[in-house]
C-alpha cells in the first residue's frame, strides 16, 4: 500500500466529495432535518419553534384529512400499479410481436404520454373531464341521446367527473393510467427482447400453445423486469401530485387528497412547518416499507434465467 | 402465429394506439380552433390562440429559464457523476463501497418528497427565488454513478494502462479513453436528466415567486389556473403544446436513444 | 506631479457623480398583486403604475402579478419567511391575523397622523374598515373591496311571467322565483338552472352571507373564535342545500366559482349570487337585460365584505416605507378608487368618489353599480381569523361535504367547528 495506496485513497475522496456532498446535503441531511423538525411545533402561532416531541404526531392520528389523504394514496397506488403494469405488459406484448413497420409508431403513440410534462397531461385531462363540453360528456351524449331518444328514456345528464367525490379518483386514476403505461410498457419491451429465442422454439416443438408459453416462460423471465417496473411504480405513485394543483386542489372535500399534496398544503398554505415535517417522515416510512415488501415478496418468486 | 390471429392483433393495436393519441390530438385541435366553443372544431382555424399566448404571458422566459435548468443541471451532472464514477470504479479507497450505497440511497428518495426540508435548506442558503435554488439539489445523481459505474467498469483495464503508458494523468485518461467509450451510457442519461427535469413542477413552485425564474411547466400551470371568469380552453391548448412540443420532437427523433437508455436502467437485476 | 491633481479631479468627480447617481436614483418598490399574468386588469394596473411613476420621478413602483389572491398571499410569506419581503401588496383584507402573526406588516397610524389630512379614513366606507383595523391599530386601507350581490337575467324573468323589477326580497322569494325560473325540457333535463350558488373557491363566502341574513355574525372581533355550529348558521346552511335537493333549482353537486358567470352570461342559471368584481365582466359578455339587487333577506339585509386591502410590509427600509404610503395614499385617492371601480366593477372605497364625476354620471348611467355600495348598509366583515388559510380550508371543505350530500349539514358544521376550535385554542391569549 504505503504512498501510492494513500494516494489513490485521497484521489479517491477527493472525486467523490462533490457528489458526496450534495447528495448528504440535499437527500441525506433533509432526513435527519424532517425528523427533528416533526418533534417542534412551528407554524403561526409560535415565533420560536417549541418541543412538543411527539406531539405532531398525535395530531396525525387524529386528523380526518391525514387519514383521508392516506386511504386515497393507498387506494391509488393500488389501481394505478396495477392497471399500468397490466397495461403495460399488454401493450409491450403487441408491439412486440407487431409487423416492423408498425411497431416505431405503437411504440410512439403509447409512450407519448410520458414524455410530456405531468401539469400538461393534468390540463388536457381537465379539459376532457370538464361538463358539458368536454370531450367526455361530449362524446358520452352523442352516443347516449340518439339511443335514449329511440327507446324513450331520459337523455345524458351532464356528469360531473371531477366535482363528485366518488367520480373523482377513477377519473384521476385514468389519467395517470394514460401517462405511465407507455413508460412500463418500455421495460416490459426491453424485457421481452432479452428472452432467448431458443426457449420459444423448444416450447414450440413441444407443441406448446400461446397461453402455456407466456404463463411458462414469457412471465418468469420477465419478473425481474416485473420487480423493477413494480418498484418505480410504487414510488412515482407516491411522488406525483402535480395533477392535484391543477385539476382538484385534493377537494372535493379531500375526496381527491393525496399525503405529498397534503404536505405541501401544511407547509406552504398553513405555514405549519412541524406538522409537514412529521408527515414527510410519514410519507418516507411508507415508502420504505413497500419497497421492502416487494422486495421481500417477490424475489423468492423471482425466476432468473441463468 | 397464425394469420388470422395476426391481423386481428394489429387491428386491435391500431385500435388502442389510436385511442391512446386521441387527448393530445383533441388538444391541438383545441389550440387551433378558433370559435369559443372547443367542441365544435369544425370552425376555422388558425394561430390566434398562439399569439394571444405568447402575448399575455412571458412564454419566451419561461422556455429560456426551463433550458438553462435542463442544461446546467445536465453538465454539472456530468461533472460530479463522472469523477464520483470513476472513483467507485476504479479506485481503491478506505469506505469506498459504503459510500457508493450513501450515493445509491437518492434514486429511492424522490426530491419531492423531500420538499419541506430542502425548502428551508434552500432557503438558508438564499437561493430561494433564483435559477440556481432550483438546479442545486439536482448537481448529483445517483442514478447517473449507477450506470456509470457499471459501464467504467466494463472497458476493459488495459486501455486506462495503454493510456498511462503515454503518461496520460486523470483527465486525459477520462476524456480520452473513459468519455468516449461510454456514449451510449452517458446519452442514456443525459435524456433521462433532460426529460426529468424539464418536466419538474413542484419543486420549481415552491422555489420560485416571480416569472423571470419560472420553468414552462410553472409557466402553464399559472397560466392555466389562472381565469378568474372561467377558462379560456383555446389559448390554454396552445400554451399546452408550446410546452410539450420540444420533448415531443425530441423523443420523435431520438425515440431509438431512448429505449436504450431504460434498457440500461433495467439492466438492474 | 501632473497625474496627481488630475487623479484628485477624478476621484471628485466620480464621488459626484456617484452622489448624484444615487440621488437620482429612484426608489424601486415592488407590489404583488392578486392577478394572473395576462389577463386584462393587469394593462390597468400597469397603467396606475406608470402615472404614478411619472408624477413622482423619485420613486418607480412594478407590478408582481402573483395569480389568485391565495397565491399572492403565498407568495408574500415565501418572501417574509426568506428575509426578502415585497415592499406592498394587495392582499385579502381577511388575512391580516395571519400577516399579524409573523409580524410582517407595518403599522399605518405614524403616517396618518403624520399627514394630517382630515378626513383621510373617515371618507372610507366603515363597513370595508372593519377588517383594517386588529388591536385598536390601522395596518391596512381598503383598496378593491366587494359585496355578493344577486345577479339576475331581466329577460328570463319576463319570459316566466315575472316583474324584472321586482327581484326576490327574501329568501322564499328567491324559492319560489327560482323555481319558475328552472326550465326542463320534454325528457326532464334540467336546460336552465333557477340560481346558482358556487361552492367552490370562496363558499365560506356565500355561507358568512347566508348567517348574516340569518342574524348570525360567524366569528368574534378578535379573531378567536368561530360560531360554524350555532343553529343559525345550520338554518342557513340548510337552506342553502334545500335549493339543491328539495326545490332542485340549483345544480346538483358542485358548483365552480368560475363556471357561474359563465353559466350566467350563457343563459344556463336566470341568477347567482356572485361578486359585485365581476361586474363590469357580466357587463360585457352579457347579451341580455340583466339587474344586479341586494342578497334575498331572511331576518334582514346582509352580506359580507370581501376583497383585497393594500398592505406595507415592516421588514423594509424608512426610505421605503415613506415611498411606499405616498402609493398607499396615490391607490386609495377617490379619483383613482373611482377609475377602478368603473374598470372592473368592485365597489369604491370613499365616499367621495360617489360624489364626484365621473363616479357620479357613471352610476347615474348604469345603476346596477350603485347596488353593491346601497348594500354596504348591511355589510359585515368578512371571516377573518389567525391561521386563515387553514380555518378556510377546513370550513369549506366541510361545507362541500354538506352540498355534495356525505354528510349533514350539523354533522358538518359541528367538524368545522371542533377542528377550528383546537387551532385557534393556540392562538387565544
Amino acid at each position: 500500500m504505503t504512498r501510492r495506496g494513500a494516494r489513490e485513497g485521497l484521489l479517491g475522496w477527493a472525486l467523490v466529495f462533490p457528489a458526496l456532498a450534495l447528495v448528504g446535503l440535499f437527500t441525506l441531511w433533509p432526513l435527519v432535518q424532517a425528523g427533528i423538525s416533526s418533534l417542534y411545533r412551528n407554524d403561526l402561532s409560535t415565533t420560536v419553534p417549541q418541543f412538543i416531541g411527539f406531539g405532531n404526531y398525535k395530531a396525525l392520528l387524529g386528523d380526518r384529512v391525514f387519514w383521508k389523504a392516506l386511504c386515497n394514496n393507498l387506494v391509488f397506488a393500488l389501481a394505478t400499479v396495477v392497471l399500468s403494469m397490466a397495461i403495460a405488459l399488454c401493450f409491450a406484448l403487441l408491439a412486440h410481436h407487431a409487423r416492423s413497420g408498425l411497431k416505431p409508431s405503437l411504440q410512439l403513440a403509447w409512450f407519448l404520454p410520458t414524455v410530456i410534462p405531468m401539469v400538461a397531461a393534468a390540463n388536457i385531462w381537465l379539459f376532457i373531464y370538464t361538463p358539458s363540453y368536454g370531450l367526455l360528456d361530449g362524446t358520452l351524449k352523442a352516443i347516449v341521446d340518439p339511443v335514449a331518444g329511440l327507446v324513450g328514456l331520459p337523455g345524458y345528464k351532464d356528469g360531473n367527473w371531477l366535482g363528485n367525490p366518488t367520480s373523482v379518483m377513477p377519473s384521476l386514476i385514468a389519467m395517470y393510467v394514460w401517462k405511465e403505461a407507455g413508460y412500463f410498457m418500455l421495460f416490459f419491451l426491453v424485457g421481452l427482447e432479452r428472452i432467448d429465442r431458443q426457449y420459444y422454439e423448444a416450447a414450440r416443438l413441444d407443441g406448446a400453445g400461446n397461453w402455456t408459453v407466456f404463463r411458462r416462460i414469457t412471465a418468469p423471465l420477465l419478473m425481474p423486469t416485473a420487480l423493477f417496473v413494480l418498484i418505480i411504480s410504487c414510488t412515482t405513485a407516491f411522488k406525483t401530485v402535480d395533477h392535484l394543483v391543477i385539476m382538484t386542489q385534493g377537494g372535493p372535500d379531500n375526496a381527491s387528497n393525496l399525503l405529498l399534496y397534503y404536505t405541501y398544503q401544511t407547509a406552504f398554505s398553513f405555514w405549519d412547518i412541524g406538522k409537514a415535517s412529521a408527515l414527510t417522515v410519514c410519507l418516507l416510512a411508507l415508502l420504505s416499507v413497500l419497497i421492502a415488501l416487494n422486495l421481500r415478496y417477490f424475489d423468492r418468486r423471482i425466476h432468473y434465467s441463468d | 402465429m397464425k394469420n388470422g390471429n395476426k391481423v386481428f392483433l394489429t387491428i386491435v393495436s391500431c385500435a388502442i394506439g389510436l385511442l391512446w393519441v386521441v387527448p393530445y390530438v383533441w388538444i391541438i385541435v383545441t389550440s387551433v380552433a378558433l370559435r369559443p366553443d372547443a367542441a365544435h372544431p369544425f370552425a376555422r382555424l388558425g394561430i390566434d390562440h398562439f399569439s394571444d399566448v405568447l402575448s399575455q404571458a412571458p412564454f419566451g422566459i419561461y422556455f429560456l429559464n426551463s433550458l438553462v435548468i435542463v442544461a446546467g443541471v445536465l453538465f454539472l451532472q456530468c461533472v460530479t457523476t463522472t469523477l464520483a464514477a470513476y472513483a467507485v470504479a476504479r479506485l481503491k479507497f478506505w469506505g469506498r463501497d459504503f459510500v457508493f450505497l450513501l450515493l445509491l440511497c437518492q434514486i429511492a428518495i424522490p426530491n419531492d418528497i423531500l420538499l419541506v426540508p430542502n425548502y428551508l435548506t434552500v432557503s438558508k442558503l438564499r437561493l430561494t427565488n433564483s435559477l440556481l435554488g432550483i438546479m442545486v439539489p439536482f448537481f448529483a445523481s445517483g442514478f447517473g454513478i449507477f450506470l456509470l459505474r457499471q459501464t467504467f467498469k466494463s472497458i476493459p483495464r488495459d486501455f486506462e494502462e495503454a493510456a498511462e503508458i503515454d503518461g496520460a494523468g486523470l483527465l486525459r485518461k477520462l476524456a480520452y479513453v473513459y468519455l468516449p467509450m461510454s456514449k451510449p451510457a452517458y446519452a442514456a442519461f443525459g435524456l433521462a436528466s433532460v426529460c426529468a427535469h424539464w418536466n419538474d413542477f413542484l419543486w420549481p413552485l415552491i422555489v420560485t415567486n416571480s416569472d423571470r425564474v419560472r420553468p414552462m411547466t410553472v409557466g402553464l400551470a399559472m397560466f392555466a389556473t389562472s381565469f378568474e371568469t372561467g377558462a379560456r380552453w383555446g389559448d390554454v391548448a396552445a400554451a399546452t403544446i408550446l410546452v410539450t412540443l420540444p420533448l415531443v420532437l425530441l423523443f420523435a427523433v431520438f425515440q431509438k436513444r431512448f429505449v436504450e437508455s431504460l434498457s440500461f436502467s433495467s439492466g438492474i437485476k | 506631479m501632473k497625474l496627481k491633481p488630475a487623479l484628485a479631479l477624478f476621484a471628485c468627480a466620480s464621488l459626484g457623480l456617484g452622489a448624484a447617481m444615487a440621488q437620482a436614483k429612484p426608489v424601486e418598490l415592488s407590489l404583488f398583486f392578486p392577478v394572473s399574468v395576462g389577463g386584462p386588469i393587469t394593462t390597468i394596473v400597469d397603467g396606475l403604475c406608470t402615472d404614478f411613476n411619472k408624477e413622482n420621478p423619485d420613486i418607480k413602483v412594478s407590478a408582481v402579478y402573483c395569480g389568485s389572491y391565495a397565491d399572492t398571499m403565498v407568495k408574500a410569506q415565501t418572501g417574509i419567511k426568506g428575509g426578502n419581503p415585497p415592499d406592498l401588496a394587495i392582499i385579502q383584507a381577511t388575512e391580516l391575523y395571519t400577516l399579524l402573526d409573523m409580524n410582517a406588516v407595518q403599522g399605518l397610524d405614524q403616517f396618518v397622523v403624520k399627514d394630517k389630512e382630515k378626513g383621510f379614513i373617515d371618507d372610507f366606507y366603515p363597513a370595508f374598515m372593519e377588517n383594517c383595523r386588529a388591536e385598536g391599530k390601522l395596518w391596512s386601507l381598503p383598496f378593491q373591496r366587494s359585496t355578493i350581490v344577486l345577479y339576475y337575467n331581466k329577460d328570463m324573468f319576463k319570459k316566466a311571467g315575472l316583474d324584472s323589477n321586482r327581484p326576490p326580497k327574501n329568501w322564499k322569494e328567491l324559492a319560489d322565483d327560482a323555481k319558475k325560473l328552472t326550465v326542463k325540457d320534454s325528457s326532464g333535463v334540467v336546460n336552465t338552472w333557477g340560481i346558482e350558488i358556487p361552492s367552490t373557491g370562496f363558499q365560506y363566502w356565500m355561507f358568512q352571507a347566508l348567517c348574516l341574513q340569518n342574524g348570525l355574525q360567524i366569528m368574534n372581533d378578535e379573531g378567536t373564535e368561530v360560531y360554524f355550529d350555532k343553529p343559525a348558521a345550520v338554518e342557513a346552511l340548510q337552506y342553502w342545500l334545500d335549493l339543491e335537493k328539495v326545490q332542485k333549482v340549483m345544480p346538483d353537486g358542485i358548483v365552480e366559482w368560475a363556471t357561474a358567470p359563465t353559466d350566467f352570461i350563457q343563459g344556463k342559471t336566470a341568477m347567482m349570487f356572485h361578486t359585485t368584481g365581476n361586474l363590469t365582466n357580466v357587463r360585457k359578455s352579457a347579451t341580455f337585460d340583466f339587474g344586479v339587487a341586494f342578497l334575498p333577506a331572511d331576518k334582514s339585509y346582509g352580506s359580507p365584505t370581501g376583497g383585497g386591502n393594500i398592505y406595507m410590509f415592516s421588514g423594509i427600509s424608512n426610505e421605503h416605507k415613506a415611498a411606499a404610503w405616498r402609493f398607499m395614499r396615490y391607490l386609495t385617492s377617490a379619483a383613482k378608487a373611482s377609475e377602478w371601480s368603473m374598470k372592473t366593477g368592485f365597489v369604491a372605497t370613499r365616499k367621495s368618489s360617489f360624489e364626484a364625476e365621473p363616479l357620479k354620471s357613471y352610476v347615474v348611467g348604469f345603476p346596477q353599480a350603485a347596488v353593491a355600495r346601497d348594500q354596504l348598509k348591511y355589510a359585515k366583515a368578512e371571516l377573518s381569523t389567525h391561521s386563515n388559510s387553514q380555518i378556510y380550508q377546513i370550513i369549506n371543505d366541510d361545507l362541500q361535504a354538506a352540498l355534495a350530500g356525505t354528510k349533514t349539514p350539523i354533522q358538518a358544521l359541528s367538524d368545522a367547528q371542533s377542528q377550528t376550535d383546537e387551532i385557534l385554542g393556540r392562538f387565544k391569549k
